[in-house]
């Protein structure tokens, strides 16, 4: 129990640490808005820790962080392994197919009224189809290896990045397209260097939501057939041989390269759309 | 450029437009007849609803006619624009938030084709005249509302189309801002020798600025009166206190309440 009331008094001071951390003049530096969810994020392992050896729990139902971090050390290699399948080829590449197939689609359906009463409806048809019923099929389609986690990343990712480059294609004002027009632009200028720029935010938008949609469509894929190996493969055979710590060390994976990802596209946002209200500081 | 002026540049004949809309066909522009002259600085004034910015986009190609003819340097408004005719400055500055300053008025010598080095020349050359020398690596949010209405009026400017369409270019902007814009707008007029046409509903302001100017009423817009402004080219501000300027903003004001006693 002496666990339990040491990760309870920390968490309090933790608290009482971050509460006078957040009103004093650190706060407004950059090291002091680095140091206030530091603190958090301990103070959440520390707990967690406590509750876990206080309270005697089951390492199947969870865990101690220690317990996940001593299971990542000894399992690097399967780790980077696992990561380089899932991560690397399957949710980057589906990732990057995915937006540029919606970039493309967006055009085409920009320029033709006609595609934009067709497209627009099969897009939202395939969106609506369930992962757990495509997946498989995808599966049968591109065969076990990672081509056919792109393949469902792909479809998870099109659609998001389709409604929101339409929709960033419209966002221009009529003004500045009246002035494109008094110049003499022709349609791709005009896209160029207009409505592209204009459209960024809305693209923005699209890809952070495509970073993670990417990242469950590669993992849960796995689940239907995959070579032995794979953050998702891994997950559903070590969950079966109550392995749950490995489950854990996965998850961790996953939530990091998931943070990264979305750090990422957050990050080249800031410097594409730095203009934007939203964006300036 | 002198052996040219009082040639006719924009004519319009028997210009009708309507819009179709949800609510059936508006009339915005009935029977209009104009014929406006190289240099002429013309101002459009009536209340909102009388065509006057129609009228301006109509020569501007933004709008088409339903009938009547229209011609820009003698060919149809379309054909001009292709030829990059004139420089449009909207009711607001309407420049891209991702370009400088200079970044923006690059543009339309960027659409244009024009080189490198003289896009970097002509460009130093329009900030220098709408004096915002100095401004050019600014982006537009951190400029005030004159400076950036300003820098629009460079960018229109910049590419030297002989003629100048102005929309309300002051409508947002206060009173002493918009005094000295117009002062400055006369300088350059002076300077550059364009043809101007300029959509206002101040009548000071369409009186200091004019050398013509055309009262237009609402339902369906037309023009109700044409006046030639006997005022000389060299206008100081205080010229809006003499009896010339009070007698034509005068009948300025009779044709717009006369256009109003007509529906």
């Amino acid at each position: 129990m002496t666990a339990l009331w040491i990760a309870i008094g920390i968490w309090l001071a933790a608290w009482a640490l971050n509460v006078w951390l957040s009103a004093s003049p650190i706060s407004q530096t950059r090291l002091g808005k680095l140091l206030v969810p530091l603190v958090f994020g301990a103070t959440v392992l520390v707990l967690w820790e406590g509750l876990v050896r206080g309270l005697g729990i089951a390492p199947v139902i969870l865990p101690a962080p220690s317990a996940i971090a001593a299971k990542i050390a000894v399992s690097l290699p399967i780790l980077w392994q696992d990561f380089a399948q899932t991560i690397l080829k399957g949710a980057i590449p589906g990732f990057l197919i995915g937006a540029g197939a919606a970039f493309l689609v967006a055009i085409a359906i920009d320029r033709s009224p006609f595609l934009q009463r067709g497209l627009l409806p099969i897009g939202n048809f395939v969106a609506a189809l369930p992962i757990v019923g495509l997946a498989p099929i995808l599966v049968m389609w591109f065969g076990f290896d990672w081509q056919s986690k792109a393949a469902v990343v792909v479809v998870m990712v099109f659609f998001p990045m389709l409604v929101n480059i339409v929709a960033g294609l419209q966002a221009s004002e009529r003004m500045q397209r009246d002035l494109m027009a008094t110049w003499g632009a022709s349609y791709v200028q005009t896209l160029i260097k207009l409505r592209l720029p204009a459209a960024m935010p809305f693209v923005f938008n699209g890809l952070k939501i495509a970073s993670t949609l990417a990242l469950i469509g590669a993992i849960v894929a796995e689940f239907f057939g995959s070579p032995v190996y794979g953050m998702g493969f891994r997950i559903s055979t070590e969950v079966g041989r109550l392995g749950l710590d490995m489950v854990w060390a996965e998850i961790a994976v996953a939530a990091l390269a998931g943070s990264a990802l979305y750090g990422l596209v957050a990050l080249i946002e800031r410097w594409v759309t730095f203009w934007h209200p939203s964006q300036r500081h | 450029m002198k052996d040219k002026a009082s040639q006719p540049v924009i004519e319009a004949r028997g210009l009708n437009l309507v819009f179709q809309t949800a609510d059936g066909p508006v009339q915005a522009l009935k029977d209009v007849n104009l014929t406006i002259n190289q240099g002429d600085f013309v101002s459009f004034i009536g209340p909102s609803g009388c065509g006057k910015t129609t009228f301006l986009r109509a020569i501007a190609a933004l709008e088409h006619p339903t009938s009547g003819t229209l011609t820009v340097n003698g060919m149809p408004p379309d054909e001009a624009r292709r030829r990059r005719a004139y420089g449009y400055v909207f009711q607001a500055a309407g420049l891209y938030p991702w370009r400088t300053i200079a970044g923006n008025i690059r543009l339309p010598l960027e659409i244009m084709g024009f080189s490198r080095a003289e896009q970097d020349e002509r460009t130093a050359r329009v900030l220098d005249l709408v004096e915002l020398t100095g401004f050019g690596k600014k982006f537009p949010w951190q400029l005030s509302g004159g400076m950036q209405q300003r820098a629009s009026i460079a960018r229109a400017l910049a590419f030297d189309a002989d003629i100048l369409l102005m929309d309300e270019p002051f409508g947002a902007l206060d009173e002493i801002v918009r005094d000295r814009l117009n002062e400055e707008v006369l300088k350059l007029w002076a300077r550059t020798g364009k043809t101007i046409g300029f959509v206002t509903h101040s009548i000071p302001e369409a009186v200091y600025l004019s050398t013509k100017i055309v009262v237009m009423s609402p339902r369906p817009g037309r023009i109700t009166d044409v006046i030639d402004s006997p005022l000389p080219k060299e206008r100081p501000l205080d010229i809006r206190d003499s009896r010339e300027f009070i007698e034509i903003a005068h009948r300025v004001r009779e044709g717009l309440r006369a256009g109003h006693h007509d529906d």
